[in-house]
């Protein structure tokens, strides 16, 4: 059975199905001899079934269908009247079509079936010349399986009968109903506990272990692996690889991952798209890969798998990589962002800008990929089902798209919390964690910047957004203790603060009217244990609506200065040049923008060099002067690296911004040279490691008011060491 | 047009839908609150599974709140498909009316009345008034 293409067991599965409607439509027939709509209904599935077996080259199973075609077409157009003699070779046709499809089961070839018997006697129906048949009943020519019937039946039974179709709506209905009896079971379960009879406490328990194996059972039914959607890739693949003359392997694994179906529905095309775009994009040509060292057979891996109650499907390639300076340059260039903006965004946020609508990368239009279904559509339809999608990229070693995508959209994980009273549920997805202080602590570590609350979550600074006050009700909490539900949504990360936890559960989600949607603060509403309605928060209107426009930024900002931090171990550097070949790596963390300034546009103040920059006064600090080397950069305008804590900047000089580095960078404090931590070995070169303190304080000794701001940064980096 | 009216009652003047949008009637379930919604939604319920808005028909018709101890019934009506629960004081009969009873509102009638209110059948001994179902769920 193994061996028998999918396809060919979607064709027995449902050519079985039709051949029994067939069968019921025959005898219907014979009561009704002149019904067109049976005749019909006839006539379309032997058209079904000759077609696919010609498609699938099942030549005999073809040519019987074919005759049999013909004969239904003249009887449907009235050309030709229905005799008990068509009637049964019909049913002799239909029993052949039978024998052909057991023998395509069990063998995976159609056998030796002998066909030209049935062909003849429709063929001769067909051509008037009514030879009266031998064997006028129907039955047919001594099947060439026969040899072995019983183990015919059993392959059967194992494609055709072991599955059923399932009406989805049907499936819906039952999910509902068994959402009902866990409600009713947990009422019943409750009076039994308070109740003395444990009869009847025996009884509600089994109820309850039933209900639930039974909820979980209903939700499996609608479970498919993503097989079924990858199957069909390996082909897609290897026609794009040869179309662009690609050698591409593909390597899938968790192809058993489940997910619902529906939602396998809609992952559809925009996998297929990812992927084309993968083999079209991302993986250079032969030439180009063993120029650059690679092996000249270019890896697709698709990887799926469960991860926090969703399921992350990944389009891996070793292909060349997205260059973020390409990205932005374009950006610019459609005018889909400006310069100022993409200074602020760190690398990783720059790829991300692939998804804006109007941006295409390819640089040539290829009938491949530029069918004008770009990124954007894909994650249109990616948020469409609740997913999110996001993109990696390392140039030279490859890009990962990656997509999240709910199991099911019916039901989310959700965390319960209480405010004012009420309980609201928030989908797992964008919680990040909970963060409980009790009075003490919060006194102190909430703070306050210009009437917002902060919470300094690992150092960075977490806008907290109070759900009380968003909803207008009044918070019943007033023993001083916060809890606060960490949240991103929309690529910032806010705090949201509640009343109570409740707990995680599964909830079902129930959609809401227009009305209370137009809120903006709702996503739906799901019926908890109790049998209550509790309303679901809508993270991301909630995230539009609290912050504002440029808390959004700023937070964009933080989030990606925390990403950093929480990936621990290895700091992300930024290399920059300074003169005399020596390359000096600043903790990117510290860095708040690059600029190019003009030369002329530095002042002075005292001794002291600043630059105008976005209204404020910034002081200066030439870094090759600051560590003893000599500029080797002419022209009239500087490139900077601007740091900045709180309110406070300083621009540093540089002579070129040379790369930005990921990798775990192994400090060394051998050299103990002034405005140094040390050296380290970064992509084979050594350089030295910026004290950063030391460098602010030479161009602004006031820089560190608030000291403690740097205090974090600083331990960092002297872990580093 | 002869009809058939559910009654209800509501700060005791005695209201009327049509009984063909009447799904059912219901004695008061736990609701829960909608923050940041319009006054006259009182919440959302839970009927066999489905969630159901609640329309507190005192707020819609510019009534006085009804008092914290009177649990109020709940009328089920269909809205264009959708199952609408209409939050009353007390549940009356089924009465069958005659369009020659039948007058629209007065002129005096101004307000959110005047945009629910089809108009008013008069009883023997009371009015009978004609809520549009369509306008008393949306306004």
């Amino acid at each position: 059975m193994d061996e028998i293409d999918e396809i060919v067991q979607e064709f027995l599965v449902e050519s079985h199905e039709n051949l029994d409607q067939l069968d019921r439509d025959l005898v219907a027939l014979e009561r009704e001899p002149g019904s067109r709509d049976l005749l019909g209904s006839i006539f379309r599935t032997i058209h079904t079934i000759k077609g696919t077996s010609g498609f699938l080259a099942f030549g005999n199973l073809e040519s019987v269908t074919h005759v049999g075609e013909n004969l239904l077409a003249r009887l449907r157009d009235g050309k030709m009247s229905m005799t008990p003699q068509t009637t049964d070779v019909l049913l002799a046709m239909v029993d052949t079509v039978r024998e052909l499809l057991a023998a395509i089961e069990a063998q995976g070839t159609e056998g030796s079936v002998d066909v030209t018997a049935v062909v003849q006697r429709i063929s001769s129906i067909l051509d008037g010349t009514t030879t009266p048949d031998p064997e006028p009943s129907a039955e047919p020519e001594p099947p060439a399986v026969a040899a072995e019937p019983g183990e015919e039946i059993v392959a059967r039974r194992n494609v055709a009968d072991s599955s059923i179709r399932v009406d989805v709506e049907l499936l819906d209905t039952l999910m509902r109903l068994v959402g009902e009896l866990v409600l009713t079971r947990n009422q019943i379960v409750r009076q039994a506990g308070e109740q003395e009879g444990l009869e009847l406490v025996r009884s509600a328990q089994r109820l309850n272990l039933i209900a639930t194996e039974l909820q979980e059972g209903v939700m499996r039914t609608r479970m498919q692996p993503i097989d079924h959607l990858w199957s069909k890739l390996p082909r897609v693949v290897r026609d794009l690889g040869a179309t662009c003359g690609k050698q591409v392997s593909l390597a899938m694994v968790g192809r058993e991952t489940e997910l619902d179906r529906s939602l396998l529905e809609s992952v559809k095309d925009p996998l297929t798209h990812l992927v084309r775009n993968a083999v079209d994009h991302g993986l250079e040509s032969p030439q180009d890969r063993v120029a650059a060292g690679k092996p000249a057979e270019g890896v697709l891996t698709l990887r799926a798998y469960h991860e926090g109650g969703q399921v992350v499907v990944e389009v891996c390639d070793d292909g060349a990589g997205i260059d973020p300076d390409r990205i932005a340059a374009k950006a610019i260039d459609k005018g889909l962002r400006t310069a100022a903006q993409l200074a602020q965004l760190a690398p990783t946020d720059v790829l991300q800008l692939i998804f804006l609508p109007g941006f295409s990368t390819a640089a040539a239009v290829t009938n491949v990929s530029g069918r004008g279904v770009g990124m954007d559509v894909v994650k249109t339809n990616i948020e469409s089902i609740g997913g999110t999608i996001e993109v990696e990229s390392v140039i030279g070693r490859g890009t990962t798209c990656r997509l999240r995508i709910p199991l099911t959209l019916a039901i989310v994980p959700a965390l319960t919390v209480e405010c004012a009273g009420d309980r609201y549920a928030i989908p797992q997805v964008s919680l990040l964690e909970l963060v409980a202080l009790d009075a003490d602590r919060a006194a102190t570590a909430v703070e306050d910047v210009n009437g917002a609350s902060v919470y300094r979550l690992r150092g960075a600074l977490l806008p907290l957004v109070r759900l009380a006050d968003v909803l207008g009700v009044e918070s019943d909490r007033s023993d001083g203790h916060v809890l606060i539900a960490v949240l991103q949504a929309e690529g910032k990360r806010f705090g949201l603060v509640i009343d109570r936890v409740l707990s995680t559960e599964e909830i079902v989600v129930k959609p809401l009217g227009a009305r209370l949607k137009a809120l903006g603060t709702y996503s739906g509403a799901t019926i908890l244990g109790d049998g209550r309605v509790a309303l679901i928060l809508d993270v991301q209107a909630l995230a539009r609506r609290a912050l504002t426009a440029e808390a959004l930024e700023r937070g964009a900002a933080s989030v990606a200065a925390e990403t950093q931090r929480a990936t621990g171990e290895h700091l992300r550097m930024l290399v920059a040049g300074i003169g005399g070949g020596r390359r000096v790596a600043i903790p990117l963390s510290s860095v708040a923008r690059l600029e190019s300034i003009a030369a002329s546009s530095i002042e002075l103040v005292g001794s002291r060099e600043v630059v105008q920059y976005r209204g404020a006064i910034l002081p200066l600090l030439r870094l090759d002067r600051h560590l003893g080397a000599t500029s080797e950069r002419d022209g009239d305008d500087l490139v900077v690296v601007v740091y900045s804590v709180g309110s406070r900047s300083v621009a540093i000089v540089v002579d070129e911004i040379i790369d930005i580095v990921d990798e775990e960078a192994d400090v060394h404090s051998d050299v103990d040279d002034h405005g140094l931590l040390g050296s380290a070995l970064i992509r084979d070169r050594i350089v030295e490691v910026l004290d950063v303190r030391a460098a602010i304080l030479a161009a602004d000794p006031k820089f560190y008011t608030a000291p403690e701001a740097e205090a974090g940064l600083h331990d960092q980096l002297q872990e580093a060491v | 047009m002869s009809a058939r009216m559910v009654t209800f009652t509501l700060a005791g003047h005695l209201y009327g839908v049509d009984v063909h949008a009447v799904q059912e009637v219901l004695r008061g379930l736990p609701r829960t609150r909608i923050p940041l919604a319009p006054g006259g939604l009182a919440g959302l319920i839970n009927l066999r599974g489905q969630v159901l808005s609640a329309v507190d028909l005192r707020a819609q018709l510019d009534l006085p709140s009804r008092d914290a101890d009177q649990e109020p019934m709940l009328v089920v009506i269909r809205v264009v498909g959708e199952p609408v629960a209409l939050l009353v004081d007390t549940i009356g009969s089924v009465v069958d009316v005659d369009a020659d009873q039948f007058e629209p509102p007065p002129d005096t009638l101004s307000g959110m009345s005047r945009k629910v209110l089809l108009g008013a059948y008069k009883l023997e001994h009371r009015l009978l008034l004609a809520l549009d179902v369509e306008r008393a769920v949306a306004a």
